[in-house]
């Protein structure tokens, strides 16, 4: 078995609420990632699904070092990043990428493609200065960008075209791992298969780990090795990604994957739906027990009093459901 | 006869770069009662359809070039304003995927709620205010008597929807435009408004327009659905028919292309290329360049929308000669 690249222990992500104008005070936290421990190991693609304000982002950015953990560590290849030197943080920079959901903002509109793709690798020292030109147009073939394409600006590019520079960006600098924060959300299905498939490619072809974030299921089945799903700032079910998908155990998974508008009109008219009430708590004042519990058709009172630990639920399998056994 | 008839409605936007040939020959019809899905992907000319029924084309730089689009004997893109506003607003409804496009950030839930009742029914205000709080009710929002004097910031994302849903439907709308309204919100809070929509539509008996990009929520939602292409329709049929026997290249792509429906582990099928630049309008049909099946006969004159069997028709040349099957 592949060792962990990327481990994360009870990582915590709070942002202090403040009151009051001139004289701040504390009124509580949002606690956007609350405790979640997952070991990503190299060369997988981990799918991270919830609904929206769940913290996937808060999580993303929260590995990336974009935003403190407030409890917990984050471990790439077993070097804790939250407890280590500037010089060392400096060094394995490059090994941890992020790709967002709108590359244009990522993107700066003064810079042609050559600019931003050479900017890392002079940063970094990648090559010598006289390799630059030919690194660049490497990567742009490895993305599917023709290299005749190099002097124009990213307005001149459409939306999946500008993904591909976002990914030849985040691969300059030969990373092990690269966190994509809905990457293909904004794409047409048309594009956004394109995009999935480079992904898949690169991933395989460079060994690359993949942490894939998406609220989309059928795209995060399609891509990932495993699925975490996540409810108010935790995990509540984690394995591999058919198996989590097809055969859902959590209550929650249950509920979001019979959400899933099939493109098959056969199979939508006989299904039956688990329709949630209500939209997601908040993560400023979540509930007691387990937090899915006010939405879910098998709470009972147990629920209400303890949060629930991960636990095996089938093999290479963990849910946090106190009523796995009986529902 | 059908409740709306849309004929050839062509739809130009007159910028510095050109000529953008947003909607490009479009006829359609609904008929009462039905839902009707437009699919089709970004720039298609989705949006811009809906827009020009109700009238919210920006003019300059838009310009509905023709067409006409019949409702119940009055043509929308033709009427005096004073008909135009007894139709829109109050037997044509429409939402759109932002709510705050059609909610006023300053003004309380109420009053927004009972505005289209003030305006196009002589009812008195306490009337209207029990008409709007009863359809709160319905559409799902806990605690109306509340919540109606709220602010639309005080709502989330999914309640905002519900609340301009309320809006939408609350002078008993014949028609009802929903452009993209569950785009934006989570699968779960999707799925309940679409139950929501549903249910509206079976208690009023009126006919939705919903415009989306993902086959799933038209399979599951829609009695025929049309696809759009670069301004113009490709195919049109009953759901089932389209989704079993598609007809056209096109349709047949956009369907392989849904991740959920290919095994797990195979490249996905994709599209080759990008979609038209509506700046530049093909001569022949606007997908060849990206077609697998294109053939010359393809580039030289734009294929018309023609009746394939009763109730589905396409644009596709090739099939139409019988010398392809997209299969499905
Ligand atoms: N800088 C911040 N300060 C305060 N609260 C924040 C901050 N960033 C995020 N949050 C809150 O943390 C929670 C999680 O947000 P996050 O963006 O991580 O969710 P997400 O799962 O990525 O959602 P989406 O699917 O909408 O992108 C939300 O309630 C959000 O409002
Ligand atoms: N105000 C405008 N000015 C200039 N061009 C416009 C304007 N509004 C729309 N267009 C153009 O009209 C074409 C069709 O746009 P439309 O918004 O109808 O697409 P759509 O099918 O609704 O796409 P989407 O799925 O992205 O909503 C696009 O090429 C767009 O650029
Ligand atoms: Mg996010
Ligand atoms: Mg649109």
């Amino acid at each position: 078995m592949a060792d962990n690249i990327l481990e994360l222990r009870d990582v915590k992500t709070h942002f202090a609420l403040h009151t009051g104008f001139l004289v701040k005070r504390r009124a509580g936290a949002v606690r956007a990632v609350d405790g979640v421990s997952l070991a990503v190991r190299e060369g997988e693609v981990l799918g991270l699904v919830g609904e929206s304000g769940c913290g996937k982002s808060t999580l993303a950015r929260t590995i990336l070092q974009l935003v403190p953990a407030t409890g917990g560590s984050v471990l790439l290849s077993g070097r804790n990043l939250g407890t280590a030197s500037r010089a060392e943080l400096q060094a394995c920079r490059g090994d941890l990428q992020m790709i967002f959901q709108d590359p244009y903002a990522s993107l700066n509109p003064r810079m042609t493609v050559f600019a931003a793709l050479a900017e890392p690798l002079r940063v970094h020292r990648i090559c010598p200065p006289s390799e630059v030109r030919g690194r660049v147009h490497a990567l742009m073939e490895t993305v599917g960008l023709s290299p005749r394409l190099a002097r124009k600006y990213p307005h001149e590019f459409s939306g999946g075209q500008r993904q591909r520079i976002a990914i030849a960006r985040a691969l300059a600098l030969r990373p092990k791992v690269i966190v994509a924060d809905e990457p293909v959300s904004a794409l047409d299905v048309s594009i956004q298969a394109q995009i999935l498939n480079l992904l898949s490619r690169l991933c395989r072809e460079m060994n690359l780990t993949l942490i894939f974030i998406a609220h989309d299921l059928s795209v995060v089945r399609h891509i990932s090795d495993r699925v975490a799903v996540m409810y108010l700032g935790k995990i509540v079910e984690l394995g591999p990604a058919e198996e989590v998908i097809d055969r859902p155990r959590h209550p929650y998974t249950r509920a979001l994957v019979s959400a899933i508008p099939v493109a098959d009109p056969e199979v939508e008219r006989g299904r039956q739906r688990i329709v949630l009430a209500g939209d997601p708590p908040s993560p400023i004042d979540p509930p007691a027990g387990c937090a899915f519990h006010p939405r879910c058709p098998h709470a009972v009172d147990r629920c209400r009093q303890a949060v629930p630990p991960l636990v095996p639920s089938g093999p290479g399998r963990e849910a946090a459901c106190v009523r796995l056994g009986e529902i | 006869m059908a409740l709306l008839t849309v004929t050839d409605l062509r739809t130009t936007f007159h910028t510095r770069n050109g000529v953008y040939r947003a909607v490009d020959g479009v006829s359609f019809s609904v008929e009462r009662g039905e839902t009707l899905g437009i699919v089709g992907e970004s720039g298609s000319g989705k949006s811009v359809t809906c827009y020009s029924i109700m009238g919210l084309v920006p003019q300059p730089p838009g310009r509905i070039e023709g067409g006409s689009a019949m409702f119940d004997g009055v043509d929308l893109l033709r009427c005096s304003p004073r008909q135009a506003r007894s139709v829109r607003g109050k037997r044509i409804s429409m939402i759109f995927q932002d709510p705050m496009t059609s909610l006023n950030p300053y003004l309380r839930i109420s009053e927004q709620v009972i505005e289209p009742l003030l305006i196009h029914e002589r009812i008195s205000r306490k009337e209207a205010l029990g008409r709007a709080l009863a359809m709160m009710e319905a559409v799902g929002i806990n605690d109306a008597a509340r919540r109606i004097r709220f602010y639309p910031h005080e709502f989330s994302g999914g309640m905002r929807q519900r609340v301009m849903i309320a809006m939408a439907l609350v002078t008993r709308p014949e028609l009802l435009i929903a452009d993209e309204p569950t785009t934006a919100l989570d699968v779960t809070v999707q799925a309940q408004i679409l139950d929501l929509i549903r249910r509206e539509q079976r208690e009023l008996g009126m006919a939705v327009m919903f415009v989306t990009h993902d086959l799933g929520v038209v399979a599951g939602l829609c009695d025929r659905v049309q696809v759009m292409y670069g301004g113009r329709i490709m195919e049109t049929g009953d759901t089932l028919t389209l989704f079993r026997s598609p007809l056209h290249p096109y349709t047949r792509a956009l369907q392989r292309s849904v991740p959920g429906l290919q095994p797990k582990g195979e490249e996905l099928f994709t599209i080759p290329g990008s979609p038209p630049d509506p700046s530049k309008p093909a001569a022949g049909c606007g997908f060849a360049p990206r077609c697998a099946f294109a053939a010359d006969a393809c580039t030289k004159a734009r294929p018309e929308l023609e009746l394939a069997a009763p109730g589905h028709a396409h644009a596709c040349v090739r099939a139409r000669a019988g010398e392809i099957s997209v299969g499905a």
